[in-house]
């Protein structure tokens, strides 16, 4: 049960990251990046790391999303 | 612009954050987490904060010597506790015998370590608050507008 949980999530991580890189909408982008992140911080959790959890949940979905927000602010939201 | 659904969302969800980045920062030496991921958490709240108020009101917005000091103090911190153990003829960063320790497990147990990363705590929270008002308000504008 908790082995194909994870499965479920690599699985999760791998869609997240191949959408993020075909993605055009840098805001989507952004959202989907912090879902990989948020998967990620489990996965590190699942592999009994739970300091690298914390900050992976910190930074990825917390301060990364944030800095890509304030340059999407100062510049473009499409790609062109 | 005075947005309601943003003040009151605020008023809950940054206090909350605080107090969960300042548990990580008390108990660094006892449980997962530390001077880096508190800081982090506790960062991201100003973030959140210097955010909402744009939106509400100006004049409570974060300047940017608050990040400045804050980034400056923790190293400093960290510095002078360091140099406390050189004071008392050892080694840089010495704790055992310079520093009063308590039982182990509790929370008043680790001599200088809790000082330290309160310090790493403040550094790391004005390093990410700087980065942040630096790309929102900051540098040069070759336009002359946001």
């Amino acid at each position: 049960m908790l082995a194909a949980i994870n499965v479920l999530l690599l699985l999760f991580l791998v869609v997240c990251a191949v959408v993020v890189a075909r993605t055009k909408d840098l805001l989507s982008a952004t959202v989907i990046f912090g879902a990989y992140s948020m998967v990620m911080s489990i996965i590190w959790q699942q592999l009994h790391s739970p300091d690298v959890a914390i900050t992976e949940a910190a930074i990825g979905a917390g301060a990364t999303s944030l800095l890509f927000l304030a340059a999407i602010s100062r510049t473009g939201r499409h790609e062109e | 612009m005075n947005d309601m659904i943003l003040e009151m969302l605020s008023r809950i969800l940054i206090p909350a954050t605080q107090l969960f980045g300042a548990y990580i920062l008390f108990h660094g030496h006892l449980s997962p987490g530390g001077g880096f991921s508190g800081g982090t958490i506790i960062g991201a709240s100003f973030i959140l904060y210097s955010l909402v108020y744009r939106f509400t009101a100006q004049k409570h917005r974060l300047k940017h010597e608050t990040s400045l000091w804050l980034e400056v103090g923790g190293v400093l911190v960290y510095v002078m506790a360091g140099l406390v153990g050189i004071v008392f003829g050892r080694h840089f960063l010495t704790n055992q015998g310079v520093f009063p320790t308590g039982e182990p497990g509790r929370l008043w147990s680790s001599g200088m370590i809790l000082l330290v990363t309160l310090g790493i705590g403040a550094k790391v929270a004005g390093t990410v608050l700087k980065l942040f008002q630096e790309l929102l308000e900051g540098g040069a504008e070759p336009d002359g507008h946001h």
